[in-house]
């Protein structure tokens, strides 16, 4: 009995230690073997490895197929690890200090390049960062390009334009409205609103506005995307330039202007604007995929959210979007919300051999007809590249829109300037800011000091 | 035999030794010093001697979460034991069905933290909603939330330890007193839990460290809103370490004075009981 006790302690002992030391050396074993098998069937002259850490979970197994693909065309191999919802920095923080650290990596913009400037490289000179059309929008600092944009998204207003329809259709509708483009103004928008929500029973919804998620986590529609408009134009109007310390002081001058637009998404919704706190963002896209309301504020990357619910009844033709107007002077010319958070990274600390093949893929991806064809059809990018020509671009309805709005001669895109907001915390804050000012135990005074204190607060521990 | 173990005894230990030392203390020697330092990833930190512990003070997130978790641990602490003490008592009485209920009062353990954080955080809601608010419109209303998250999840396990302490009761003790005219209270008070004072030892450590400790539910069921007013230390911890650019240091200082706290209460109450147990 005692013997076999300590066979048994001994045998689990070695299998602890193999464990704890024998995994590694099985995973390089693995790894070798796919490299070698691509090895034997192409004739290029060295094969590279490329990881990249995807920040999209939605578009993973696309990435499954294009390094698939990549392979089998190159011969090199593509690593393509993906982080959960909204923990990329973490998962980026974990990864970056082990020995298979990503070569590819995203930062969010000025801000996040700031964290992670020790792992930039510079790209001056590379292939991607030379067909990049607007150079400007690259992150750089110091005129050296770190950060690349690889995709251009949008945001605004989602509208089913079928319950619309079904709105200019009524009889005992109290406005004059017959159609959406007649609306180009804050005014408009709130006449038409109100009095659809008056007659949402004729209309079948639940409410005019999807539920202003405003759980913790879950407000960046507000906290990010709409508060960027008002900030926008304080900085467009004070000629700040968003590269300086000017952004680190800030007014919070259209405040009224963010709290007509909120007020409006509040009280004219599917839900009571008390039990907003618990409510998420897939949730609000399920009410408008389910038809429960018309109208439903996000950009084009939110397409997935809205196809793959299951019973979804809008229709793809019906979905359209209008620009977010807040009523601040000259928004008649006002586009939707234009630019990217998504900006492509290589790492300064990988091997100069990595470097090369990370900068080979992306430049393959993002030139090769295999590479735009899953850019543009799967992936879903409005690849801001010149190597692109004027079809090659997504189909899906909310990109469509975002390039419908952008073609528009006369209307002027509001810029994301959203990279420069101080930090989560600030964004953090103002989110229970607003949760608090819906649920009637904060003042809107209130509200906006805080905004402005937080900012500054903020902005001077970076 | 014994000759034989003392021989081999340092290999025997070394599995566990290097295992102890790969899973625990180089992660604690390295979170402790990268508490002194500013830090992006963990291999490239600057040392910054204690500016990330004069930072923790400079607002007030820390000792806001820091009462609000020791609040919330005296009231879990209390109830978690009453009520997993009492269920233990009335299912040792060999009422029909002992085993189903004990499986069933058992069972909520083995479900997650966020699962659980979920489901009750739509339980809540849907209560509250009747009065038309929810979860986040008071402070109070996530404390009181966390505490019935927390006794549900933790009762079913206490309760098992108190059966086992009970059940080793020798029942001549129990009969004994009654036959020298004890009431039932006072074999209750005098006999039962003195005897099952280790139980209580080891329920109530587990119950502070768990609750002090208590990440999952906090993040699922009301992730620190209304403005933090409901982040408990280790969702503080957190929130630190992400929120602002550059403070990943200060959340790891805070992560160790978090450290010292736990210790030094559970050293402190392993002290005090362990007392009462040898009295008894």
């Amino acid at each position: 009995m005692k013997y076999t006790r300590n066979v048994m302690a001994a045998m689990t002992a070695a299998a602890l230690l193999c464990s704890l030391t024998a995994c590694k050396s099985a995973r390089e074993d693995e790894g070798s073997t796919i490299e070698s098998a691509v090895n034997d069937n192409s004739n290029k002259k060295q094969n590279a490895t490329v990881r990249f850490l995807n920040f999209k979970p939605e578009i993973a197994p696309v990435y499954e197929e294009v390094a698939a693909k990549y392979a089998e065309e190159t011969g090199n191999t593509l690593i393509v690890e993906t982080a959960a919802n909204n923990t990329y920095e973490q998962t980026l923080s974990a990864k970056m200090s082990t020995s298979e650290a990503p070569v590819i990596f995203q930062v969010n913009g000025p801000r996040g390049y700031a964290n992670w400037r020790d792992y930039c490289l510079d790209l001056t000179g590379s292939d991607i960062y030379n067909h990049l059309i607007d150079k400007t929008s690259a992150v750089s600092s110091n005129g050296m390009p770190y950060g690349i944009p690889y995709t251009i998204e949008g945001y605004g207003i989602i509208y089913n334009d079928e319950i619309m329809q079904r709105y200019f259709a009524l009889e005992n509708k109290a406005t004059d409205f017959v159609s959406m483009d007649e609306i180009d103004s804050f005014e408009e928008l709130r006449t038409l609103v109100t009095d659809m929500q008056a007659n949402s029973e004729a209309l079948g919804i639940k409410g005019v506005f999807a539920a202003t998620s405003l759980k913790s986590g879950d407000d960046w529609r507000w906290t990010t995307h709409l508060a960027n408009i008002p900030m926008a134009y304080e900085f467009m109007g004070n000629n700040i330039d968003l590269t300086g310390d000017g952004v680190n002081n800030i007014t919070f001058d259209y405040s009224d202007n963010f709290k007509g637009i909120f007020d409006l998404y509040l009280n004219n919704s599917t839900i009571d604007r008390k039990l907003l706190g618990s409510k998420i963002t897939d949730e609000s896209m399920a009410e408008f995929a389910l038809g429960e309301c018309a109208m439903v504020q996000n950009g084009s990357w939110a397409w997935s959210q809205i196809s793959e619910i299951p019973g979804n009844t809008v229709k793809t033709e019906n979905i359209k979007m209008l620009p977010v107007y807040m009523g601040i002077d000259g928004e008649e010319n006002q586009g939707l919300c234009i630019g990217t958070e998504n900006y492509l990274c290589i790492n300064s600390a990988a091997t100069p051999d990595e470097q090369q093949a990370a900068k080979d893929f992306l430049f393959w991806l993002y030139s090769s007809e295999t590479g735009k064809d899953f850019v543009v059809n799967k992936l879903g990018f409005i690849a801001p590249f010149d190597t692109f020509t004027e079809d090659e671009r997504p189909a899906d309805p909310l990109s469509r829109e975002v390039l419908r709005w952008m073609d528009m001669e006369n209307k002027q895109s509001v810029p994301w300037s959203f990279t420069v907001f101080p930090s989560q915390t600030f964004k953090d804050d103002f989110g229970a800011s607003l949760l608090q000012y819906a649920q009637g135990s904060k003042e809107w005074e209130d509200v906006k000091n805080d905004f402005v204190n937080s900012w500054q607060n903020e902005a001077s521990m970076l | 035999m014994n000759k034989n173990l003392s021989k081999y005894f340092p290999l025997f230990v070394l599995p566990t030794l290097a295992a102890f030392a790969a899973a625990f203390i180089v992660p604690f020697v390295m979170g402790l010093y990268l508490s002194f330092c500013k830090f992006t990833t963990v291999g490239n930190a600057e040392f910054t001697g204690f500016a990330n512990y004069a930072r923790i003070f400079s607002n007030n997130d820390f000792t806001n979460a820091l009462w609000f978790t020791v609040k919330f641990t005296a009231v879990s602490i209390i109830t978690v034991n009453i009520f997993a003490f009492c269920l233990a008592l009335l299912l040792t009485k060999g009422i029909k069905g002992t085993n189903v209920f004990r499986t069933i009062f058992f069972m909520p353990n083995l479900i997650g933290g966020i699962v659980l954080g979920y489901i009750w955080n739509l339980i809540i809601n849907g209560v509250l909603a009747s009065f038309g608010v929810d979860i986040t419109y008071k402070a109070e209303y996530g404390f009181w939330g966390l505490v019935i998250l927390t006794n549900w999840q933790m009762i079913g396990y206490m309760m098992v330890i108190y059966i086992a302490g009970l059940q080793n009761i020798p029942k001549e003790l129990i009969q004994a007193a009654y036959i020298d005219g004890a009431t039932h209270r006072q074999a209750l008070f005098k006999i039962t839990i003195p005897m099952v004072m280790p139980s209580v030892t080891i329920c109530t450590f587990l119950t502070l460290t768990n609750a002090f400790k208590l990440f999952d539910q906090n993040l699922a069921l009301t992730a620190g809103a209304p403005a933090r007013q409901t982040s408990m230390l280790a969702l503080d911890i957190y929130n630190t370490f992400y929120g602002r650019v550059g403070w990943q240091g200060v959340g790891q200082a805070k992560a160790v004075i978090f450290f010292l706290i736990v210790a030094l209460i559970a050293f402190i109450q392993l002290r005090l009981t362990g007392q009462r147990e040898e009295r008894a």
